[in-house]
């Protein structure tokens, strides 16, 4: 490959249990604004995981997911995000759920919503691009359609020191659903255990929030990820399967279909 | 050489495809927009060559280039059922680098959502980070507990 990546500043920090990072090129990416908006865009990670932190037991979805207070008493981007979470339980058949066993867990649907919102504060940089990552969810910018494009790796789900894929992007979003080694695990609401079938499930797309679902309802959904995700209205996919195999599904692909 | 020129064509049809593939839920009927530009070298100006005029194949593609160079393959523009979309790609030893749209419809937020893809191309061959120049990874075990010894980590340390 002979494409070289252009010198980028990168940031890291971690919120939500995960590393948040950054890479900026172009004009703002050296001063003091990018660095301005890239703590502008922490702070809407730090407040999105004060409201909708499960491990915080006073936070707006843990007083709600208990009981204690109603919907009409949270802030409007807990509707937002439970109307999200509706939609993808509907469109999933019920593999998707942010309802389990009466508690509430919005987690699938926050990280890339979080992610997205958070960028809003690097997409008024002007004459920059910029990569953000949250925790492997990723949404990049490229403003030169000649400039080189973001070199996006995708883990290999089954030695996560390898990558499987690359992907240049110039401007999308990319999220990638399967096991952690540790952390939460995925399960299949409509069963309530871990889904067999798919390793991982990777999604291309223009919207953050909704590849970030899909990949997830993708993956809850098991063997039956790769056809799911021809019905989906996304750029592509990538379905790494427990036997090793994959399934790149593609809008061509979708056509034939 | 001539049979990556075959698959940059066979390519580009197929990006065309990408964005092409359902015209009958555009709504209004929209007039199409073709620009048949010539394509460009790109990196640098290695790409040699520049060939000019569309094909009917909706293609365009580069004249003869080194074989190292990053050639660029700029495709008519396609009306899709956002409007007209133009698609570039960029070429490197045979292989797709990168994509991107050089027209896009506008008109609704729709549509300005639809700006850039591109397409997982499955090696055959799994690759480690360090012999590739990758600026970010895509995957589900990226958490705190785990980054210090994750590729993410490497690649962010390497640009700090």
């Amino acid at each position: 490959m002979m494409i070289t990546p252009v010198p980028a500043r990168r940031f890291v920090e971690h919120v939500m249990g995960m590393p948040i990072s950054l890479a900026l090129r172009g004009r703002h990416a050296a001063d003091e604004r990018g660095g301005a908006a890239w703590a502008a865009a922490m702070d809407v990670l730090r407040e999105v995981d004060e409201v909708f932190s499960t491990y915080r037991p006073d936070s707006v979805i843990s007083r709600l997911s208990r009981g204690e207070i109603s919907l009409a008493g949270c802030p409007p981007e807990v509707g937002e995000v439970l109307e999200l979470g509706e939609a993808a339980r509907a469109d999933s058949g019920g593999a998707f759920d942010v309802w389990r066993g009466g508690s509430l867990d919005p987690s699938g649907v926050v990280k890339g919503w979080a992610a997205e919102r958070a960028a809003i504060h690097l997409r008024e940089l002007p004459d920059t691009d910029f990569c953000l990552s949250a925790g492997g969810d990723l949404v990049c910018r490229t403003l030169d359609p000649d400039a080189p494009p973001w070199q996006i790796g995708i883990e290999d789900p089954h030695d996560p020191d390898r990558l499987i894929d690359v992907v240049p992007m110039h401007t999308g979003a990319m999220a990638t659903s399967g096991t952690a080694r540790r952390g939460s695990h995925i399960v299949d609401a409509r069963t309530g255990r871990p889904p067999v079938g798919s390793a991982s499930v990777t999604v291309i797309g223009s919207s953050l929030t909704a590849v970030d679902i899909d990949a997830t309802a993708a993956y809850a959904l098991g063997p039956e990820a790769a056809r799911w995700l021809r019905s989906r209205d996304h750029a592509s996919a990538l379905v790494i399967h427990t036997d090793r195999t994959a399934t790149v599904v593609t809008r061509t692909s979708r056509a034939a279909a | 050489m001539r049979r990556n020129i075959t698959c940059l064509v066979g390519t580009a049809a197929a990006v065309a495809l990408l964005f092409g593939y359902d015209t009958s839920t555009a709504g209004p009927t929209r007039p199409t927009t073709v620009i048949a530009s010539p394509a460009t070298g790109v990196a640098g100006g290695a790409a040699t060559g520049t060939a000019p005029s569309a094909t009917s194949t909706g293609a365009t593609t580069t004249g003869s280039a080194t074989q190292a160079a990053v050639k660029t393959v700029t495709g008519e523009a396609a009306d899709t059922r956002w409007g007209p979309v133009q698609v570039q790609i960029s070429v490197s030893g045979g292989r797709i680098t990168g994509v991107s749209v050089l027209q896009q419809p506008d008109g609704n937020g729709r549509d300005r959502e639809i700006n850039d893809y591109a397409l997982p191309i499955l090696k055959q061959a799994t690759l480690s980070a360090q012999s590739a120049n990758i600026d970010m990874i895509s995957g589900a075990t990226v958490t705190s507990e785990g980054y210090a010894q994750s590729l993410q980590s490497a690649i962010d340390q390497a640009g700090l």
